[in-house]
């Protein structure tokens, strides 16, 4: 309970933060609503096309975002050495995983709840169906999951911004694709036994990569 | 707030054997060092010496390759978290974020920390770094001494009974060269142990009860103050790092 108290301190930290330079959700925020406007344009064609290609740009929209968004992560705690601040601080180091995770978790979850109502209405969707939130949140999950681990790698990486992308994409394409299936087959009015499978696959995805970046992560930041 | 240095024990940090290589370079190289409770000691060393590296170790940021190290009678390797609300770190960097507020800096440290009382024991620290009357302000809009001088705040919150400083006057004016000396000597007060790396030999021996030099990842030298006076030990320090040379 200790250590689940100063990982949403850590989270808080973050969004504190966030709130006074509003770098992070501004930048990301606008890089959302041009992709998909421009996505608008470009597939100007009738609804069922769309319908086709909808759940494909908005979890490319989605993944593109999230790698901006944890980009900034763990730059944070880079200016001024930060993270050897938390390092000394009487906690594990899963505890401070945690606290980035749920930070990172929560900027995206925010840009998702903004980006998705602009997205039903320039698509013409239904996509603020329970259904569809549910992949949302649980894919954000996995993102966050695996890119907080990412991010802590790459921050110290010279070429940091282009390092998170090829580590973070060819990882998360798996349940990229199972959230397209997911999303296209809760647009075409699937009912919740029909995304058994794909939110099977997502679940474990999600299980998979928390535990396991939890375990990595004291390696990632001591070494 | 957990009870720093509850158990009573004669050495405050016993090193032995203690070694740190990153790949092939060997930053530490057998160290063997005791401290005792209520000292305070200070290591001179060139840069590159292995100051930082075992600064780092001490304060439980890095993994030593091997040795044994006790802090408080606590080992390093099996109580890590134990020994971090025993230690208090003030580096050349601040560890603060520029974004923050000074109250929500320290808040955000007096939580991780458990410090009973924050919002009073805050007001304390910032007292003794003589900065109260900036603890709404950003940290980010403050030159480079007022941060340091937050940050030896930041380091006192949660009343450590072991300081480890890393070269901390880099960088800072005389009014908070002269506050962080001020912070430090209320630490001695406390029966605190301190353990100070620098470069600055004629300052460093004012406030020390042993000093060390630390050369190529060894410790060369090694005497309590006593004996020891300032052109002796430029000397002495002078022939350690020929000798490493």
């Amino acid at each position: 309970m200790r250590c689940l108290r100063k990982a949403i301190t850590i989270a808080w930290k973050d969004v504190l933060s966030e709130m006074r330079t509003k770098e992070t959700i501004s930048s990301v925020l606008v890089f959302t609503l041009l992709v998909i406007v421009t996505f608008n344009f470009a597939f100007n064609t009738g609804q069922e096309v769309m319908n086709l290609v909808a759940p494909g740009i908005l979890w490319v929209t989605f993944a593109f975002a999230g790698v901006l968004s944890l980009n900034r992560a763990f730059i944070l705690e880079k200016e001024e050495n930060c993270l050897e601040g938390l390092m000394v601080c009487p906690v594990s180091r899963e505890t401070i995983y945690v606290g980035k995770m749920l930070g990172s978790l929560l900027f995206m979850l925010v840009i998702e709840a903004i980006a998705l109502p602009i997205f039903a209405l320039l698509f013409n969707l239904a996509v603020l169906s329970l259904q569809l939130m549910v992949i949302t949140f649980l894919t954000t999950i996995g993102f966050a999951a695996v890119g907080t681990l990412f991010s802590a790698l790459a921050v110290n990486t010279r070429a940091r911004e282009m390092i998170l992308p090829i580590l973070f994409l060819p990882i998360v394409a798996p349940i990229i694709i199972s959230a397209v299936s997911a999303s296209g087959l809760a647009l075409s009015g699937e009912d919740w036994g029909g995304l058994a499978s794909s939110l099977g696959i997502i679940v474990a995805f999600d299980v998979i990569f928390l535990v396991m970046s939890y375990l990595v992560f004291t390696f990632v930041i001591e070494e | 707030m957990k009870e720093a240095g509850s158990i009573s024990q004669a050495w405050a940090i016993k090193i032995q054997g203690l070694t740190k290589s990153f790949g092939i370079h060997h930053a530490l190289r057998g160290i063997d060092l005791e401290v005792r409770q209520g000292t305070s000691l200070v290591i001179f060393g060139p840069n590159g010496a292995g100051k930082s590296t075992l600064i780092k170790v001490l304060a439980t940021i890095i993994n030593p390759s091997s040795g044994k190290v006790l802090v408080d009678g606590l080992s390093l390797k099996s109580n890590a978290e134990e020994i971090r609300y025993r230690i208090g770190v003030v580096s050349h960097q601040t560890f603060l974020y520029g974004n923050l507020s000074v109250y929500e800096n320290l808040e955000f440290y007096s939580r991780m920390y458990d410090v009973s009382y924050p919002r009073e024991r805050i007001r304390e620290v910032l007292d003794m770094v003589d900065m109260t009357s900036r603890l709404y302000d950003r940290v980010g809009t403050f030159s480079r001494g007022m941060q340091q001088r937050i940050s030896i705040a930041r380091a006192l919150l949660h009343k450590p009974t072991i300081m480890l400083l890393d070269e901390p006057e880099t960088g800072l004016d005389q009014q908070a060269t002269f506050l962080l000396w001020r912070a430090l000597e209320a630490v001695r007060e406390r029966k605190g142990t301190i353990i100070l790396t620098s470069h600055n030999l004629e300052r460093g021996l004012e406030v020390c009860d042993q000093v060390a030099i630390l050369a190529g990842g060894k410790i060369t030298f090694r005497q309590p103050r006593q004996g020891l006076d300032l052109v002796g030990l430029k000397e002495t320090y002078q022939r350690s790092i020929a000798v490493r040379v």
